[in-house]
Order: structure tokens, then sequence, then C-alpha cells
């Protein structure tokens, strides 16, 4: 199981960080990054391994959003299966 | 590996652009409640409804959270409460508080199924349930009714039409102290589809499983941002298949959703109903998809064309994401609903007569209309007999859910709040069609049912 996590908004030191060090603190394992500078926004995408999650998914997820709202970023964890089902025939 | 675009489009459209899952809906079926005492049978109701659908709101609020996408609305759809009363007997009520004290304990927004399917004439029940609809919704928030009074194969049972219009009448009088919202929860319908999961009309139709889950996705904002994209020279075919693209992405969250409910649940997957269904919410509009096409405004002359367009290419998208498709399945057009629509009627653009044009090619009918208080019962049932002749003779579901706005007159405002917005009353031609429609008996079946 896979999830992405996106992270939005204004770029700062440390992001990738903080962001990769709370995923080893739940126990996902990092498989990619990508970042980019889209319409002057610092875009981050995130693809981690979740089946070894040492809590819950929702918590996760949720608590990325408040790392969001502590950074003043938009960071969002969701599970794989909506870009595929979306994006893939 | 996915790419960073088809991600960023995803997160865009839930995060800017509105996009939901608008309700996923269990259909529980109550046949096998029915019971020769209405208070056996009441009991047997609630705890059924209790039973199925105990996880129903935890697990939408756990898909949710798993997928980072909304889902708007948990709701239940229940077997026409009619056809328990034929069996029960007794004061149609007690059903109308059983199902209200269910809904609260389960935790869902609205229960559906204070319904009877008249079409052809009144069985054991119907009529007492059916005289018994402006109480029940007064004394209820939660339960939300419907009344299938034609079809394409049966005509329309205008003995009905003609008690609707004082129904539709009363109800709205006796929640005259909240907003006139008894009528709001109250669908009169031509075609009704057996397994819609869209309030106020869902039931749960004879024909279906024991319980079902079906889902109704959403996203008028997707569609309106992805056209405001495309170039204006674009003709209208590259329209009609970006729209296309866009509904095969929205209907394939809400095959998604549906799936992942039905699997968590242990309940067999119904439909997914590809409807744009709108909301009050800036940016959530199906008339500002009408006008992003190139219309000044919604109601001028062109809406019924674009509207077509419209529906059909929600449908041919969404057909091939969604391995059944049901329910209404098209573009809604309810007034309060929908900013652009309130707009367009409050300036005058968007009347009433255009809105029934609308409605023969559109998924639904005339819906979520606020017309004068002092609009007779005659009139009312008129409405409702040309929407159903519309629905009927075009092999279609129609619908009409008006709410007469006590004490108000044309170019007052009706404020429901919520989800239900904001409707300005909207002119009727009050001219009497009375001696047609105290003739009653039916209007027989048209050519085209007879296919066989």
């Amino acid at each position: 199981m896979r999830a992405v996590i996106s992270v939005i908004g204004k770029d700062t030191v440390g992001i990738l960080a903080k962001v990769s060090g709370k995923c080893a603190s739940m126990n996902a394992n990092v498989l990619d990054v990508t970042q980019t500078i889209l319409q002057d926004m610092f875009v981050m995408i995130m693809m981690v391994d979740i089946s070894g999650l040492n809590c819950e998914f929702s918590e996760m997820a949720s608590s990325f959003e408040k790392l969001g709202e502590e950074l003043g970023l938009s960071i969002h964890a969701m599970h794989e299966d909506i870009f595929n089902s979306m994006h893939r025939i | 590996m996915i790419n960073l675009h088809d991600i960023m489009e995803t997160i865009t459209m839930i995060q800017d652009e509105n996009l939901d899952i608008r309700t996923t809906t269990m259909g529980i079926s109550l046949l096998d409640c029915a019971d020769g005492d209405i208070g056996n049978s009441c009991r047997k109701v609630y705890e059924k409804i209790c039973r199925k659908a105990e996880n129903l709101v935890k697990t939408g609020e756990e898909i949710e959270r798993m997928y980072g996408i909304p889902i708007v609305n948990k709701r239940v759809s229940v077997t026409p409460i009619a056809l328990l009363l034929a069996a029960s007997g007794g004061d149609p009520v007690e059903y109308a508080k059983t199902l209200e004290r269910a809904s609260q304990t389960v935790g869902v927004n609205f229960i559906g199924g204070y319904s009877a399917l008249v079409q052809k004439g009144f069985a054991a029940g119907d009529e007492a349930l059916i005289r018994s609809i402006p109480e029940a919704l007064s004394v209820t928030d939660h339960l939300c009714s419907s009344v299938n009074i034609g079809s394409t194969k049966t005509g329309i049972n205008m003995d009905a039409v003609k008690i609707m219009g004082q129904i539709v009448k009363q109800t709205s009088e006796v929640t005259a102290d909240r907003n006139c919202i008894g009528a709001a929860k109250l669908v009169v319908f031509c075609n009704a589809p057996e397994d819609n999961p869209f309030m106020a009309g869902a039931f749960h139709g004879p024909g279906e499983p024991d319980c079902v889950i079906n889902v109704g996705v959403s996203g008028p904002g997707v569609v309106r941002a992805a056209l405001s994209k495309l170039d204006k020279s674009a003709d209208l075919t590259e329209v009609a298949d970006l729209i296309k693209k866009t509904a095969f992405k929205i209907t394939r969250m809400g095959q998604l959703v549906g799936t992942e409910a039905s699997k968590r649940l242990g309940v067999p997957f119904g439909i997914v109903d590809l409807s744009l269904a709108p909301t009050p919410a800036v940016g959530d509009s199906v008339a500002h998809i009408l006008e992003e096409m190139g219309l000044a405004t919604c109601g001028c002359a062109g809406t019924t064309a674009a509207l077509a367009l419209l529906n059909d290419a929600v449908k041919k998208g969404g057909v091939m994401a969604s391995s059944h498709v049901g329910g209404l399945s098209g573009a809604f057009i309810p007034v309060s609903e929908d900013a652009g629509m309130i707009a367009a009627a409050e300036a005058g653009v968007l009347k009433l007569e255009k809105l029934e044009a609308m409605t023969a090619v559109c998924s639904v009918g005339l819906d979520m209309i606020v017309i004068p208080g002092d609009t007779t019962a005659e009139v009312i049932s008129a409405i409702i007999a040309d929407e159903a002749a519309i629905g009927m003779v075009n092999s279609k579901t129609t619908a009409v859910r008006i709410i007469p706005a006590v004490g108000k007159k044309v170019g007052d405002t009706l404020e429901f709040g919520g989800l239900l917005g904001s409707g300005p009353v909207m002119e009727v031609n009050q001219v009497s069609p009375e001696t047609f429609i105290h003739r009653g008996g039916r209007i027989p079946a048209p050519l085209q049912s007879l296919k066989n």
C-alpha cells in the first residue's frame, strides 16, 4: 500500500526534512520525491510505502494536515488509489 | 508512478473546485418488516435500519480520511412506506416518527422513502400515506417523501396529481414557521428510479436487493473550471469532449468510494449516479457551466441546447467510469441550490417556462423552485401534470419539487440555509386549469410504451 504526500506553498528551509522526519516517525518508507516550482508555488510530491505504518492511516493524514498548519503550507496525505482510479483506466 | 500533473489536478479539483462525493446512500428493504400490527411493524423497521446502517456514517468518515475526498452526506433510503402500511394499517405518521428516530440513531442527514408508487392507481395504504405527508414532514426533520404519479408504461394517474397539488400546498403551510421546509422535502415523480441516492426523491424500490450502497457524485465546479481553461474559439465538439473527460474523472471517484464502502460494510454495491449536483457555494453551479459555454445568463435563448449538450456529455463520460450506472444520472437544475440559477432568476432572465423546457433535456425536473404562496392547488397540480407529461412522453424521469412560499410574493426570497440554499419567489401563470384537474382519471400511456 502506498500513499501520496503533497506539499504546496511558499518555499522555506527544511520542508523536506520536516516531512520526511514525520514519515520516519510513523514508519512510512519514502519511495520517491519530486519537487518543482509551479506557478510561483513550491510543490513537492512524495510517494511513501505505508504497509508498515505504526499508526492508522487516518492518524497519519491528520498529523500531516496539522504539520501543514504549523508551517503555513498545504500538506495532504492521500491513498494512492484515488489518483490511480482517476487517471488510469 | 503517477505524474505530478495528475496528482496536482486531483488535489486542485478537491481543494479549489469543490469536487466531492455528494452522497453515499444505503438502500434498505423493509419488506420483511411488514406486520399486521403497526406497533410491531415500526419496531422491526427501527431495528433493521439501526442494524444495517450502524456503521454507515463511521465508514463514510474513514473513507473520507483515507482518500482525502469529502463525502458530504450519508443517507438511508427505504422501501416505500405505503407498502408496509398496506399490511399494517394504522396511522402512517407512526412510521414517519420511527424513521426519524432511526435516522437520528444512525446519524444520517436524511432518510428517504416516505413514499407511495401510484402511477396506475391507489392500492391499500397508498392514499392514506399520501394524505399524511403534510403531518409527517411537519413532525420530522430528516424525513423525505416522494410520490410517483406517472410513468411511460402506465400513463399519468391524474387523481393522484389532483391530490398532490393539495398536499404540496398543505405541506408548505404546516411548515410555514420553518420557511416552508416541508415542501422542500417532498418530490412528485414521473418515472421515478428505484435506486436514486439523491434526496429528497430517494427510496429503495421493491425490485432492489435487501441492502445496497448507492453513490451520488457531484462536481459542477470541476467541469466549469475545466471549461474556463478552454479557448473561447473552441467549437462545441471540443466542449463536449472536455466535459466527457472531466465527467469520467469525477465518476471514477464515485466508483472508488462506492466499491470501498461496499467492501467495508459488507453490503453489495448498487450504482453510481452520474449527476452534476450543484450547491449554493460559489463555484459549484450548473448555471455557471452553461454561462462558461458562452451564454450571457442562464435562461437566455440557447440554454436548453447548452444543457442538452452538458447532460449528454456527462453521461457519456461517466458511463465508462463505473461498472453500474443508475439513479437520475444527469445535470440537476435545482434553482435554490445553485448560485448561478438564483442570480439568473433574480435578474428575471430565468423563468419557470424556460426551466420547464430545460427539464426535457436534463436529469430531473422542476426542482427547488419557490412560487407565490397564494398559488392554487389546481395550478400546482397542473404544473405537476405538465412535468409528468414531459417525462412520460420522453421516457425519462421528471419531478416536481416546488415550494409555495406562504405569505410571499414574486420578488421576495425564501431562505432555507445549508445545501438547500435560498430561492427567489418566481412568477407562475395563475390562469385556472381547474376543470381539467378536477376531471381526474388517467392519461393513457403513450405509444412509446408499446415496445414489446
